[in-house]
């Protein structure tokens, strides 16, 4: 179901500024792959040039290919539309739509896109996915109430449920736990341990022990000053990064001696 | 003073003694509360100001036009009626100002909300958007009797001169209300958090459903207040309906053809027709009975406006985003 993706001389631009220069690397499939770094080191924007969210903003281009399963996904034939449907997404804020109910966010992927869907189905997935993210047993009762009613960790695993509801190959998550509380961000963290038995997910953090507890392999960006570009440090396994990193910056980022 | 001056530099000695920072606790500011006093009272004041002439509008048009607000009044054209009759009503004007604010409304909303969402979700960084953004300010300054000479000039072109229907009135007020709808609209759906367009682009929904199914669904109870509001501006417009629509006596439900009336010309009419000279004993005569009618449809025009608020504020009630469970 997970696929491997391959990242190569990855240039991502906003405007005329050069923001994360040359990261070369390969996401394995059924694997947490954990990005870490200051802030502002472009870890988020290149999490974004992965599923071409990217490109919303506007003025924001890339250079250089990202290919899953031999598909580059900024070729001229592939609709950015199709790439996000495989690869889904989970922001640092929980943003449920606010005018649907907790089944209706649920079922949004399908929903939104004027896909007939039957009610049976429609119970099925939203069942299915609400397990899938550990939220059933917290909401079943409670359905059609809006989803904003939630609390904060809730409304994270929410948008879990709502992503994964499209089936996507790769998830993506930018910060999932930074606006939870520890208890929240436990749920969560034990949810990414289930996923990865399905999902390849990368997940940017600036939590370095949740780097250490839920990822498998970790890359390090780093960025040289203010107005230069971001770069990819190193990425290698989890357990090497943290005991024994080839590179100095790395070592003394995750030491605390950094700056 | 000094106290509060030497702050952590006094090598970690209390900074006052405590019966200073008691006294200070205690200093009564006198100043700076009759300050505060000045002030309240100046806002309660100005509050007064500025709701004294609204009551007294309200007043003034409720006790003046109660008198001949009735069944009879509200199902009757002034079709027949002349002099000083104890007769005719207002309903071929209401009829009129629906038709034409309806007409108004249709062509100005579509053309208003589709221009909003150019702006906010497509022109950011475009030309042609700030190019739409001028002439929407410009548009907001025309002056309504210029919008009537133009909607005239317009359809003269077409019909030849001396036209006038329905429409007409409808296309001079969709210039005054395009405007206003392109600027709230636009606010409302400035107001919609980036985020929930990231989220639905992020579960593959491509930009328009994003568009119509997230944003608009988002922002829709605000659209719709504007929309209402916009309309509560127009609907009142007397000069433009003048030149454009004309004056009739009779129910004309047929926007395309023939002159309307419509209750703001009706009120200018009947004002300015004046006393009725009541000189046959054996007729029955109102000299007063023009005043009488205008006031009695400046209340309905009201509350027809009131009307619409409220359907406002019903519609934004149920499409509002729920927040509580």
């Amino acid at each position: 179901m997970a696929q491997r993706i391959d990242v190569k001389d990855l240039n991502i631009y906003y405007g005329d500024f050069l923001a994360v220069e040359g990261v070369g690397m390969a996401i394995e499939p059924r694997t947490v792959t954990a990005f870490i770094g200051p802030s502002g080191c472009g870890k988020s924007t290149f999490l974004r040039t992965l599923n071409r969210m990217h490109e919303v903003i506007p003025g924001a281009t890339v250079q250089g290919t990202v290919e899953m399963e031999g598909v580059d996904l900024y070729g001229a034939d592939v609709d950015p539309v199709a790439v996000r449907r495989q690869i889904g997404m989970v922001f640092q804020r929980p943003n449920p739509f606010p005018t649907m109910s907790i089944a209706e966010n649920v079922l949004a992927g399908v929903r939104l896109v004027n896909k007939k869907i039957s009610k049976s189905d429609a119970q099925d997935l939203v069942e299915r996915s609400l397990t899938g993210a550990n939220l059933w047993n917290e909401v079943k009762d409670r359905l059609d109430k809006p989803g904003s009613g939630l609390s904060g960790g809730q409304q994270q695993r929410l948008c879990i449920a709502r992503a994964i509801a499209v089936k996507p190959q790769v998830l993506l998550m930018d910060e999932p736990c930074s606006a939870l509380d520890p208890i929240s961000t436990l749920a969560i963290e034990d949810l990414i341990s289930e996923l990865k038995q399905d999902y390849t997910i990368v997940i940017v953090t600036h939590n370095m022990q949740q780097a250490a507890r839920v990822s498998d392999r970790t890359a390090f960006f780093n960025i040289a000053g203010t107005g230069k570009p971001g770069k990819l440090i190193e990425i290698d396994e989890t357990a090497t990064m943290f005991s024994a990193p080839k590179e100095q910056a790395t070592e003394d980022y995750i030491s605390g001696r950094f700056g | 003073m000094a106290a509060t001056t030497a702050g952590p530099s006094s090598g970690g000695a209390r900074p006052a003694g405590h019966d200073t920072v008691r006294a200070l606790l205690r200093t009564v500011d006198t100043k700076r509360r009759r300050r505060d006093r000045t002030m309240t009272v100046l806002m309660y004041v100005a509050f007064g100001v500025a709701v004294l002439p609204l009551v007294s509008l309200l007043w003034t048009v409720v006790s003046r036009g109660i008198g001949r607000f009735d069944v009879a009044f509200l199902t009757h054209s002034m079709r027949g009626v002349f002099g000083g009759m104890d007769a005719g009503g207002v309903y071929h004007a209401i009829l009129g100002t629906v038709i034409v604010t309806l007409g108004a409304a249709i062509i100005s909303v579509p053309i208003g909300v589709l221009a909003a969402i150019y702006l906010v979700e497509y022109g950011p960084g475009h030309r042609l958007a700030r190019a739409v953004t001028f002439f929407v300010d410009v548009m907001t300054g025309i002056p309504s009797i210029v919008a009537g000479l133009f909607a005239y000039a317009l359809f003269v072109l077409f019909f030849g001169p001396g036209v006038h229907f329905g429409l007409m009135g409808s296309v001079a007020l969709s210039v005054l209300m395009v405007p206003v709808v392109v600027r709230s609209t636009e606010e409302m759906l400035k107001l919609v958090p980036n985020e929930l367009r990231e989220a639905a682009y992020a579960l593959g929904v491509p930009k328009w459903l994003t568009i119509v199914k997230v944003v608009l669904r988002t922002a829709v109870a605000g659209i719709t207040t504007g929309i209402m509001l916009a309309v509560s501006r127009v609907v009142g417009e007397t000069a433009p309906l003048l030149l454009t629509v004309g004056v009739a006596d009779s129910i004309n439900g047929n926007p395309f053809e023939g002159r309307m009336m419509t209750l703001p010309v009706y009120v200018y009419r009947q004002f300015s027709s004046g006393l009725v000279p009541c000189n046959n004993p054996n007729v029955a005569c109102i000299p007063t009975i023009n005043y009488d009618r205008a006031w009695s449809a400046a209340l309905t025009l009201i509350l027809i406006v009131m009307l619409l608020n409220l359907v406002a504020r019903l519609v934004s009630r149920i499409f509002a985003p729920k927040l509580r469970g």
